[in-house]
């Protein structure tokens, strides 16, 4: 342990605590890992909170509200690298089915005065506001895939984060294709790795939950239709928690102009 | 006049974001105000038009810490609107992979979020170097409970196999095989864990609110009713709404609870100790032979010793999930067969850190009508201010520090997850 361990902070903006639990759910890293960086700040672990310049600032959520706004160019400011952790961070998350219209009247559905509220009416990932130096996918992040990301950043290097299709992953591991056996709608073909494959390892098709691989592959939309899937139902399937990451919207965006 | 302020900002060691805002004025307490400023994300709204089947992955995102509790609510209920009865083998799977998220959720409470206010230390990093052994084992514990979620339910947060009807999946009874013994392991690790923090030195408060929480027939409740109360009000899941309303408070984004007959009504509290209360005689023998011998009774009311509550319940949740695991024969089916109608339904079932209840409407496609979620969190607002309340008003001569850091540990006794509350926490005390 040196007094110049590299100082890391994790932020939290709109979501579930679900990726900055990864970072806890490090059951075996975690102390080694404290052993390498300062954790300088991290309220959902720890009440003290040393002010920045950060090294390292993960960020977890959407920006749905002004205070936001101002708190993640306040936050760019403080960090030397920022790295947008999850689908919400990276792709405005769950909550940014509001951004596809009609839903002026959503908080009236929820709230009996939502008058009260302080909320934008889009969600919006981290990079629409301020420069993010690497996103990571999933809902939620997996846990290989952080620490590669942090311990890349601590030794000045790029993360090595594999970008192939969730459907390789499940041809590596030798499962039969839940969509050719089964006729499961399933977008492993279009979805990013990390997960594991785990949805076709449990007999479902994946729901896209890593978002887009990049580059995008050929649209899954006519494949879906020829098994016979309606077209609003394939709308749903890429309308989840990566519906605003730009490949997943424009297909869905596509099927409602039908 | 004179007026002192006390804010706390943002508070650590919580899931989520809140603050807290006390003003005193002439040395009397006028208000006392937990925030919520998570931003609200709308998931009863969200939730409309979406297929039945696709709700509990889309609960689960309401929290990373317990998206067990949101999928077993919303399968409950929806199970219940759709006419759809679960086989016994499934409903005990349930219970396993419930099991396995209290003792995620529990130990990580316990050992890294609320155990290092007893030391005065600022987080479980921190204590990790006073008491290694104590962090180390609770690390090792959580990570059980962890591998319990990976292996039936794919992955620790946010899990892939709980659908309408059962699982996506059932494992073969050999998938549970290196999970045996790491439970055993887990239990009188769990043991060593409550006594250990039995002989903690707990602040001398308590609290008489109404407790609320599951009672089912034979069991200690994680999944469905009916709902009994310390006053002696038993009444079932569909009949929540007769007895329990929701109201919005400006400072807040989630919606406070109360009885819906009495106005002036004690605060509803939920969580461990009203489990413990309401269920003790449920409690599986290991786990009532060990919350007797550390000193725990059905009737605690200090709100700090809820952490021994959760002790005894994760002696239980590991306990349990072996009886479990022991009995396990692969079902022949994984999930009951579903035909969408329409129909409404209730289902409520036990987060770890209360009774979390939803509501939906389905139409004729299996289309989500309406949604209505009652996060536990949410509930015990009014509990956590009235605690708050009571804390403040025993210790006005004290200074800001002080009372700062003992409100920041009245709101923790509650575990309260702010994401969940679905809509967070800042404390401002000002005083005159």
């Amino acid at each position: 342990m040196t007094p110049t361990r590299p100082r890391l902070a994790v932020f939290k903006l709109a979501s579930c605590d679900g990726c900055q639990l990864t970072l806890l759910d490090c059951e075996a890293e975690l102390l080694t890992l404290s052993q390498h960086i300062e954790i300088a700040y991290f309220p959902e672990a720890s009440s003290r909170k040393l002010e920045g310049p950060y090294d390292l600032a993960l960020v977890e959520g959407s920006v749905c509200t002004a205070a936001d706004q101002v708190r993640i160019q306040e936050l760019r400011a403080a960090s030397r690298h920022l790295v947008t952790i999850g689908a919400c961070a990276t792709a405005g998350g769950i909550q940014a089915l509001r951004n596809f219209g009609n839903s002026a009247h959503w908080p009236a559905l929820v709230y009996p005065s939502p008058e009260y509220l302080d909320t934008l009416p889009q969600s919006t990932p981290i990079a629409d506001h301020v420069a993010v130096d690497f996103e990571l996918r999933g809902c939620p992040v997996d846990k290989t895939q952080l620490l590669e990301v942090i311990n890349a950043f601590l030794n000045q290097r790029a993360p090595s984060v594999p970008n192939h299709s969730v459907c390789i992953d499940c041809k590596r591991a030798g499962r039969v294709c839940v969509m050719v056996a089964k006729g499961t709608p399933c977008l492993g073909p279009v979805t990013h790795t990390g997960c594991g494959a785990i949805c076709p390892g449990f007999d479902r098709g994946c729901y896209g939950c890593f978002g887009p691989k990049a580059p995008p592959t050929s649209s899954l939309v006519r494949p879906l239709a020829a098994l016979g899937q309606p077209a609003d139902a394939t709308r749903r399937l890429y309308r989840s928690f990566n519906a605003w990451a730009p490949d997943f919207r424009r297909e869905s965006e596509a099927l409602e102009d039908e | 006049m004179s007026t002192r302020r006390i804010e706390v900002n943002s508070i650590a060691r919580l899931e989520g974001e809140g603050s807290l805002k006390v003003r005193i004025e002439d040395g009397m307490l006028r208000t006392v105000q937990l925030n919520i400023f998570e931003p609200p994300r709308l998931f009863e709204a969200l939730l409309r038009g979406r297929h039945f089947q696709e709700v509990p992955d889309i609960t689960a995102r309401i929290c990373g810490i317990c998206p067990i509790a949101y999928q077993m609510s919303s399968v409950l209920a929806l199970e219940s609107a759709l006419g759809v009865d679960v086989a016994p083998e499934l409903h005990d799977l349930r219970r396993l992979i419930y099991c396995g998220e209290w003792i995620e959720s529990h130990v990580l409470h316990i050992a890294m979020l609320h155990l290092p206010d007893f030391f005065g230390v600022p987080d479980g990093l921190s204590l990790a170097e006073a008491h290694p052994e104590i962090v180390q084992n609770a690390l090792r514990l959580k990570a059980a409970g962890n591998q319990l979620l990976r292996v039936l339910g794919g992955r620790e947060i946010h899990p892939v196999n709980v659908c309408v009807g059962g699982f996506y999946k059932v494992p073969p009874r050999s998938a549970f095989d290196p999970l045996r013994d790491e439970l055993a392991w887990g239990l009188d690790t769990a043991r060593e864990l409550l006594t250990f923090a039995s002989s903690l030195d707990f602040p001398v408060f308590t609290n008489d609110w109404e407790l609320l929480a599951l009672q089912p027939a034979t069991e200690y409740p994680f999944n469905g009713g009916p709902l009994a109360t310390s006053t002696g009000l038993h009444f079932s899941v569909e009949e929540y709404d007769q007895h329990l309303m929701e109201f919005q408070v400006p400072h807040s984004t989630a919606l406070h609870s109360r009885r819906r007959t009495a106005e002036n009504a004690a605060p509803l509290q939920l969580g461990p100790l009203a489990r413990l209360r309401l269920n003790h005689d449920r409690l599986t023998p290991q786990a009532r032979q060990a919350a007797d011998a550390a000193g725990v009774r059905p009737d605690e009311n200090n709100p700090f010793r809820s952490l021994l509550a959760r002790a005894v319940e994760v002696v239980f949740a590991c306990e349990e999930a072996l009886r479990i695991l022991d009995d396990y024969r692969m079902p022949k089916v994984p999930r009951a067969t579903v035909t969408p109608r329409t129909g409404e339904g209730f289902g409520a079932s036990e987060a770890p850190r209360g009774t979390c209840h939803h509501h939906y409407g389905v139409d004729e496609n299996g289309l989500i009508t309406s949604a209505r979620i009652v996060p536990p969190t949410a509930v015990n607002q009014t509990a956590i201010e009235s605690d708050l309340h009571r804390y403040l008003s025993q210790n006005l001569d004290a200074d800001d520090e002080t009372l700062r850091h003992g409100c920041e540990r009245v709101i923790r006794n509650y575990d309260p997850c702010i994401s969940c509350s679905v809509h967070f926490l800042e404390l401002d005390i000002q005083r005159g």
